[in-house]
């Protein structure tokens, strides 16, 4: 155990250790890991798809970011028209502004002071990948998927999001073939603002609902 | 709301719908247990899609089914829920899950 990787946890200045150990396996790939390497190499040994091709898919998911659901978002904020071609079919109107969601479809849900939305995927982890980019991982956690969905409030609050108890609180499960995306309110205060303003207060969490935008801290 | 457009349905939005309450032992389904059994309103239809408990056993080739998004009182499906009685649960499910609710 000479390259234990614990052994420097805790010392902030240990910067003497060598740099130079070889690199290697330390610790066994868990359950999982091992299997989807299994599977990825027998589907590229059948020929179902290529290694590069793999390699190009997941490439261009990490491409994505949430930086491309605030372009959408923000346009929606400022221009009616396209804000209700977003409601009426998120998949055409994203592909408009260039932003290809590749799944069947975009569910957008409006938050408003009448309702406030929230999204999930109980059965596993679908989220708008190619709106937002991967998701975090709390998103994935059993902890947040099994209980978002009953006990949404408190489960936002525990994210600082307080709902005014008037509020209608609507959770949106991801079960099948669409995926979701808020389109958050803009808060009070950003008139006038730039686009670029704009787009840095709609953060990913917005998106997902467990946080609303505010003024810039 | 054009999503439902040429799509030959057995509900529209609107209908109150019933979830089967089935729990069949093996199978891939995409209809959540918290769902099963309780009654809800149909928000929109989703499209066609094929039918996941086919896919994941390799048959791509089968019928598409009807995929509705169905809207749900919370109070309905948490008996013991303590958020606003307006709160909802919005699930999407395939039609030969939903029986029309009486």
């Amino acid at each position: 155990m000479t390259h234990d990787p614990h052994e420097h946890e805790g010392h902030e200045h240990a910067h003497d250790h060598d740099t130079h150990a070889p690199i290697g396996a330390k610790e066994p790939e868990g359950y999982y890991p091992l299997l989807a390497d299994a599977v990825r190499e027998l589907l590229i040994e059948k020929g179902y798809f290529t290694a590069d091709e793999h390699r190009a898919f997941i490439e261009r998911i990490d491409a994505r970011s949430p930086a491309l659901g605030a372009k959408v978002v923000v346009r929606a904020w400022t221009d009616p028209k396209f804000k209700q071609r977003l409601l009426d079919d998120g998949k055409k109107a994203c592909a408009e502004m260039g932003v290809d969601v590749v799944v069947a479809n975009l569910v957008v849900t409006e938050n408003t002071p009448a309702v406030h939305n929230v999204i999930v995927c109980t059965l596993c982890s679908c989220y708008p990948v190619f709106v937002l980019g991967r998701p975090p991982d709390w998103y994935k956690s059993a902890a947040y998927r099994s209980r978002v969905v009953r006990d949404p409030r408190a489960v936002l609050k525990e994210f600082g999001t307080e709902i005014d108890a008037k509020r209608e609180v609507r959770v949106h499960d991801s079960t099948a073939d669409m995926r979701y995306l808020v389109l958050p309110m803009r808060p009070k205060g950003t008139e006038g603002w730039s686009t670029e303003q704009l787009e840095k207060i709609v953060t990913r969490d917005t998106m997902v609902g467990v946080a609303e935008c505010r003024l810039a801290a | 709301m054009s999503w439902g457009e040429g799509i030959a349905s057995r509900f529209k939005p609107g209908d109150k719908v019933h979830v089967a309450e089935r729990y069949p032992a093996k199978g891939h389904f995409r209809t959540p247990f918290y769902i099963r059994g309780k009654t809800g309103v149909v928000e929109r239809i989703c499209g066609q899609y094929h039918n996941p408990e086919e896919l994941a056993f390799g048959k791509y080739d089968g019928p598409e089914k009807v995929l509705y998004r169905v809207r749900f009182d919370q109070k309905q499906v948490w008996p013991d829920y303590h958020g606003h009685s307006a709160d909802k649960v919005e699930i999407e499910i395939f039609e030969h899950w939903l029986e029309p609710a009486k």
